[in-house]
């Protein structure tokens, strides 16, 4: 594997520049709370109002902390959540109207790669029965056939000699290699799309890069879209184009990431590129300027700005009151903050 | 031995006996750590760093099959002592742990301020009142609010419950505080609001940590020293100021050039083959299948060089070495 992981920080050639493949508009998964099973007591918001553009060949992250639903986000997109409000076009196609074979067909162009190997590998099937399985769901009878395409896609993420391991059930492999089995089935039905969520947040630090390098270069030999959603920010610029950022169920920053590593705009997104830390004697010397408290219950998220009850630069009357819409305040970075107001207004003329 | 060395140890095994063999998890590791200082571990998952806070503290496993070298806490060796004896002088009141996802290790259905007290109650005979005060106390060292001390785990966020796990360490003012991966399942911000409060209780009360980490990044937050654990074996044992700009072990340099950084555009790399299996370790030197700079010499076991104050297992550095220590 050759691949710089540094030099694609740039937009990729490859980018079709109109071709939008995944589009999602406003978009609201609520989750009803009910109680001794059926009066309503309330929901939890865990994706509320989220809009972007994913085009053909482009790879995106989505950083954020456990719970603020990213992962509701996710399972939307693989249509494991019904959308509350708003929609998800895949194509051109409203994804929640599909059924039966076009709704196998849709799951066929998405792969997902989960975040925990061994849980997302079935115990009792052998490497050969776990990536022909896919390929029988979707009506590959030619036995020949079967055995080609996951011969191929075990040489794509380079688990050589295949015969090695074709026949180990997955607690013979070590953590790299389950997640390369993984990927080889998420990639073995050719998808357009590859949904990654925490890939290595499970492995080692030296195997780690490994895994990212193949899931770069895969990205680059298929002109996939991916959408990789992480909470380490460090891993973040060598995977994608554009990064949002979210919290509490909403996206607060979007931006290409180059941009907002250098210019963050959103007191939460400087607050994570503070708490990243790089390895470094100094840092023992100093104590981090974080932000106190948790982020906010989902059930009854905060009135206004969601991250103000945690922020230092916080606006009486404004920035708990009123939610701030979105400002372009440089283009192509897009922030949800009041204090960019005056600047964005100024963009605008 | 010098009179400021708080932890000494020397030459600790410990093996686990299989089915299929033993298990050399620790093998003859030495290491020292002075007085309020902070000495971070670092390895790969089964590597044995876990292991070795065990035999620390004496909290093993059933199928030991070798347990010997010197613990020496504070001048005392604890190894002779028996189980009870090292119970009620040793574990608790000398040396205290916060063990790997401690905040899942709370009991659910005991409130968190009488499970903070239990030690103080047990180790340090107080009746049930001055316990509670003293861990109200402690709450407010580690940033949990009083109110809290009523309250069951499941009230409690993951951040919280893991401050608790840490109260409950510091509660008998142990000399030492075993740290084993205090921060690896909790958030961003959350770890860094730990990270902050960790090194406040050194600095304030010249609190001493061994830390056990696999996260490079997170280590160098609170590390003093670092020492570097491979397969069962300490191969370097350098202070941090050195080892995070030059680490001299080639699975130290390996592991520096794996870690993805925020601010900087140089290229991650990663160490190819896995680590070897602790059953039946290769003779020699335990890295060199993986290492880029193997040469005849490594078939050979390395000895423990010492160059420059840090000490090293590695070959390379025999022309280097101003002292011999194994």
């Amino acid at each position: 594997m050759s691949v710089a992981l540094t030099k694609n920080r740039h937009a990729h050639p490859n980018v079709e520049a109109d071709e939008i493949l995944l589009s999602v508009k406003n978009l609201r998964v609520w989750f009803e709370l009910k109680k001794w099973g059926f009066s309503h007591v309330g929901w939890v918001h865990a994706v509320d109002g989220v809009s972007f553009d994913l085009r053909k060949g482009e790879a995106i992250a989505i950083v954020g902390e456990s719970g603020c639903g990213k992962s509701s986000l996710m399972k939307t997109f693989l249509l494991l959540n019904r959308p509350t409000e708003g929609k998800v076009f895949f194509r051109g196609v409203d994804i929640s109207t599909l059924k039966g074979k076009e709704l196998k067909k849709f799951r066929s162009h998405v792969g997902y790669v989960q975040q925990d190997p061994y849980g997302a590998l079935p115990p009792f099937m052998t490497v050969r029965r776990i990536l022909e399985e896919p390929l029988i769901v979707n009506g590959i009878k030619s036995k020949t056939e079967r055995e080609e395409r996951v011969r191929r896609a075990m040489h794509e993420v380079t688990l050589t000699p295949v015969e090695d391991f074709l026949n180990k059930y997955p607690h013979m492999l070590s953590g790299g290699q389950q997640q390369r089995v993984v990927i080889a089935r998420a990639m073995i039905m050719e998808p357009l799309l590859l949904v990654a969520d925490e890939p290595v947040s499970m492995l080692d630090a030296s195997v780690r890069v490994e895994i990212l390098k193949l899931l770069r270069k895969l990205q680059e030999e298929h002109n996939l879209s991916v959408i990789y959603i992480t909470h380490d920010l460090s891993t973040v610029k060598y995977f994608s184009e554009r990064i949002f950022v979210m919290y509490a169920g909403k996206l607060i920053e979007k931006a290409r990431i180059e941009e907002l590593l250098d210019n963050p705009l959103h007191p939460y997104t400087e607050a994570l590129l503070t708490g990243t830390s790089e390895p470094d004697a100094a840092n023992a010397k100093v104590l981090k300027d974080i932000p106190p408290g948790e982020p906010p219950s989902l059930v009854h998220p905060p009135a206004g700005c969601r991250f103000h009850p945690r922020c230092s630069r916080m606006i009486e009357g404004l920035c708990n009151t009123e939610e701030p819409p979105e400002f372009e305040v440089f283009p192509g970075h897009v922030v949800k903050c009041w204090l960019y107001k005056d600047q964005a207004e100024k963009l605008e003329q | 031995m010098s009179e400021t060395r708080l932890l000494q140890i020397e030459d600790l095994v410990l093996y686990f006996k299989t089915r299929i063999g033993n298990v050399q998890a620790v093998d003859h590791v030495s290491l020292s750590l002075e007085r309020h200082k902070a000495m971070v571990i670092l390895g790969e998952s089964g590597c044995g760093k876990t292991s070795m806070a065990r035999a620390i503290l004496r909290l093993l496993p059933r199928n030991v099959s070798k347990y010997s070298g010197k613990v020496i806490i504070d001048g005392e060796d604890v190894m002779p002592m028996d189980d009870e004896t090292f119970r009620k002088n040793v574990r608790w009141v000398q040396v205290s742990m916060v063990p790997q996802a401690a905040m899942n290790s709370l009991n659910p259905v005991i409130r968190v301020g009488d499970q903070v007290a239990e030690p103080a109650i047990v180790h340090m005979g107080m009746s049930k009142e001055e316990a509670l005060a003293k861990a109200s106390e402690t709450f407010g060292l580690v940033g949990v609010p009083e109110d809290f001390l009523v309250r069951y785990p499941f009230e409690l966020s993951g951040g919280m419950r893991q401050r608790v796990a840490i109260a409950m360490a510091l509660i008998t003012n142990p000399k030492i505080i075993i740290l084993d991966e205090p921060t690896s399942a909790l958030d961003l911000l959350t770890q860094a609001n730990i990270m902050n409060v960790l090194k406040k209780i050194k600095w304030e009360h010249g609190a001493s940590y061994v830390l056990i980490t696999h996260d490079i990044a997170t280590s160098s937050e609170l590390a003093d020293v670092v020492a570097v654990m491979y397969a069962g074996q300490i191969v370097e044992v350098n202070d941090a100021e050195s080892f995070f700009s030059q680490p001299l072990h080639p699975y130290s340099q390996k592991l520096m050039a794996s870690v993805p950084r925020l601010r900087s555009d140089r290229e991650p790399e990663f160490i190819t083959g896995r680590p070897p299996s602790l059953l039946n370790p290769p003779t020699g030197c335990r890295f060199a299948d993986r290492c880029p700079f193997r040469f005849d010499k490594c078939n050979a076991e390395p000895p423990v060089y010492e160059v420059d104050g840090h000490l090293v297992k590695c070959w390379l550095y025999e022309d280097k070495a101003t002292g011999d220590v194994s």
